[in-house]
């Protein structure tokens, strides 16, 4: 493919560089400075597949990596010779080179579970632990999720095992929650509403009643109609429990969040070369730069390049027609219909990279082309490294 | 609803899930175009807070009110609705309690925020609640408001989890209010006139997600539709050649010969290399349709209806949109 991409770029209709620096993978792994790198970006654009070859590329450049997956993808998985992931970094066979790649997915209940069980004695974390309240809030609710991986990677990070986490974020509803979420989660647990939760369970709740006075009848009685009695009880008793383990949810949300903006983290924003994941892409590239975090650059996934780009998808439907009209060259009517039809879509697909390099001509763009299948195995991933960083 | 012989007679909420990147939302909006095709009145939600149906459409964000945003052919009207669920929580709790003060006050003090951003079986259950209310919503003349409900739902991963509502909120309420909402939401999303379609495309791992999807929903016991296999590109190609293809057996002097028949490469030496890159990507397109060909075959083991929905060359524009629709009438989808 490497002839035919140079042929392609030195088409002037089909020079998709010229108007934004190219992203140095290589230069970005090698760093001994860059020491976690987040995978970024809307929902299948590839994301995961991005994380694991660029952790498979680092290793084998001499890092010692894990790469911290949020995605239950079991192909990718077996891509990398497990048969599953779990909580614990596994070892991964069949590296090339000085380095070594682990690879983990997120547990995010096992996770908390942990955090209860290291924080609070054995019958407190008992009592947590089989609360209903805490059972869903630990397994189900979206923000727990990204509250959890971001606590998992500054374990990772913490335990200074591996020079580099490469961390894939979770399938969001928007690309963003898993920098929203972990400080809502903590403003929750934190915040107003709980004391006031709490209230009752502590002595004749009279600090919350001073806080709050008349207004607290109302409330409580209208949280109590909402909610139901039985359910205000769970989560009151898990607060309290909670509350005497650790008070610092917040905190630790903060902590992490610092850690993403310090130098040695760099954000890359995956997408692929259509309009709705560009323009989340381009969402994500200035909510990174409002929070000052530290944005490598972009990889574009699955771009579609001609073998033939000096022909063009005019020329091409032309000289079909023609063929066609004859009755003549059936074969080769096809064939230069097919090379239209692809000359279109990577003309569509250069448009939606032009729209993103105008409104951010400095970020660096890392592209990838698509290839016909979709990757297996270590073989698979290491190509689309090369591809990445090339 | 007028007798018009489709797959889907008498389905009146039509849940559109897909994993990420399939074109969920499209294909959500063309199916409320081709639905209310003929002079009906179809309801397009969306419950992501991610304005999806307004850029779709290409309009200004919809508000959590419900307002006509598209005609449809031959005369129907399609209106729609972003539902968010602060507002769903608030206008719940004065319709069930008639308490909008206490409702602010709440969401004041976070309850709210908590409620739907933290809790996200209660933010389903408000979200499936408003959809299923709009479902059942009658005029004073006692008849429906809506002939059909078309709502973008949450992805593949998490489309189970979302309406298994009642099962979602067990955990944290097992008796009370919250309970009997969700049980009453159950009995809309579980019913027959609910159908949960699934959008793909021709690639490994959307296919598996669906087949996956699909598998937690009989579980769920809950009602599967059908699959929309989404940009499906025309096959240009005889079998023959895409076999010979996949093996890298495309001639290039034939090709060649047809170049210089039509004019397209001067000597032969400019015929035989155009005819060599154009080899190349034939035996990649071969190899292509020789995996959607297995993926095709994998969804056939699903047992559901299945269409197909072409790939429009200038993307899901409004124009697209239409094609959409028309091709979903057309294949007996509406």
């Amino acid at each position: 493919m490497t002839a035919s991409t140079a042929a392609a770029t030195g088409h002037p209709g089909d020079a998709p560089r010229h108007t934004s620096p190219v992203l140095h993978m290589d230069a970005v792994l090698d760093d001994p400075h860059t020491r976690i790198v987040v995978c970024c970006g809307s929902g299948g654009v590839g994301k995961t597949t991005t994380a694991a070859a660029l952790g498979l590329r680092a290793a084998e450049r001499g890092r010692r990596v894990v790469v911290l997956t949020v995605d239950p993808a079991r192909r990718l998985a077996q891509s990398m010779g497990l048969t599953e992931l779990d909580n614990t970094p596994r070892l991964v066979a069949g590296v090339e080179g000085p380095g070594e790649l682990h690879a983990m997915m997120l547990d995010m209940k096992r996770t908390f579970d942990e955090i209860i069980e290291a924080h609070a004695d054995p019958e407190r974390a008992r009592q947590i632990l089989t609360n209903p309240f805490y059972q869903s809030l630990s397994s189900s609710f979206s923000g727990t999720q990204e509250y959890m991986a971001m606590e998992k990677l500054g374990q990772l990070r913490r335990s200074d095992e591996w020079d580099l986490i490469i961390v894939d974020t979770p399938p969001s509803r928007s690309a963003l929650d898993f920098l929203d979420a972990p400080e809502r989660l903590g403003r929750f647990l934190d915040g107003r509403l709980i004391r006031i939760l709490m209230a009752p369970a502590k002595a004749g709740g009279r600090s919350a009643f001073k806080l709050l006075n008349a207004g607290f009848g109302l409330v409580a009685g209208a949280m109590t109609k909402i909610l139901g009695a039985q359910f205000l009880k769970d989560i009151q008793t898990f607060v309290a429990a909670l509350d005497a383990v650790f008070g610092g949810f917040r905190q630790r949300a903060e902590q992490t969040y610092r850690l993403l903006q310090a130098p040695g983290t760099a954000f890359l924003v995956v997408a692929a070369p259509e309009r709705d994941a560009m323009r989340e892409a381009s969402y994500f590239v200035e909510r990174l730069a409002e929070e000052s975090m530290p944005l490598a650059g972009l990889v574009i996934n699955r771009v579609h390049r001609s073998s033939a780009p000096f022909l063009s998808a005019a020329r091409s439907a032309a000289a079909a027609e023609e063929l066609e009209s004859r009755g003549e060259h059936e074969l080769t009517a096809a064939v230069l219909r097919l090379h239209a039809g692809r000359m279109q879509l990577a003309a569509r697909e250069h448009r939606e990279q032009e729209h993103f390099a105008s409104a951010h001509p400095t970020v660096p763009i890392a592209e990838v082309l698509a290839m016909p299948e979709d990757v297996h195995d270590l073989a698979g991933l290491r190509e689309i490294g090369e591809l990445l960083a090339s | 609803m007028s007798a018009r012989d489709t797959d889907w007679d008498g389905v009146r909420l039509h849940v559109v899930t897909g994993k990420g990147g399939t074109g969920k939302t499209t294909v959500a909006a063309a199916l409320a175009l081709a639905l209310a095709a003929g002079g009906r009145k179809v309801l397009l939600v969306e419950v992501e807070g991610r304005q999806g149906i307004a850029q779709v459409f290409d309009i200004p964000p919809l508000p959590y009110e419900e307002r006509k945003i598209a005609v449809a052919p031959g005369g129907g009207d399609v209106y729609a609705l972003a539902i968010d669920p602060e507002e769903a929580m608030l206008e719940y709790v004065e319709m069930f309690y008639g308490m909008r003060r206490a409702g602010k006050a709440l969401s004041k003090i976070g309850l709210v925020d908590f409620a739907t951003t933290i809790a996200p079986g209660l933010r389903d259950v408000l979200v499936t609640g408003k959809t299923s209310e709009a479902v059942r919503r009658r005029d004073r003349a006692g008849r429906r408001v809506y002939d059909a409900v078309v709502m973008d739902a949450p992805p593949t991963g998490r489309i189970t989890r979302f309406l298994n509502v009642t099962t979602e909120v067990a955990g944290l309420a097992r008796i009370g209010p919250v309970k009997n909402h969700a049980d009453l939401v159950r009995g809309v999303v579980a019913s027959p006139e609910t159908a949960v379609h699934f959008v793909t495309l021709l690639e490994e791992m959307p296919v598996q997600e669906t087949l996956d999807g699909i598998e937690s929903l009989h579980e769920a016991e809950l009602p599967v539709g059908g699959v929309f296999v989404n940009m499906v590109r025309p096959e240009l190609l005889p079998e023959a050649t895409l076999d010979a293809a996949a093996d890298g057996g495309v001639d290039p002097g034939e090709l060649a010969l047809g170049l210089k028949a039509a004019g397209l490469a001067e000597g032969a030496a400019g015929a035989s290399e155009i005819a060599e890159a154009l080899a190349a990507e034939v035996t990649e397109h071969a190899r292509r349709t020789a995996l959607e060909r297995r993926e095709r075959e994998s969804l056939a083991l699903a047992r559901t209806p299945q269409y197909e929905l072409p790939l429009l060359p200038e993307g899901a524009d409004l124009a697209g949109l239409y094609e959409l629709a028309e091709a979903l009438c057309s294949q007996g989808a509406a």
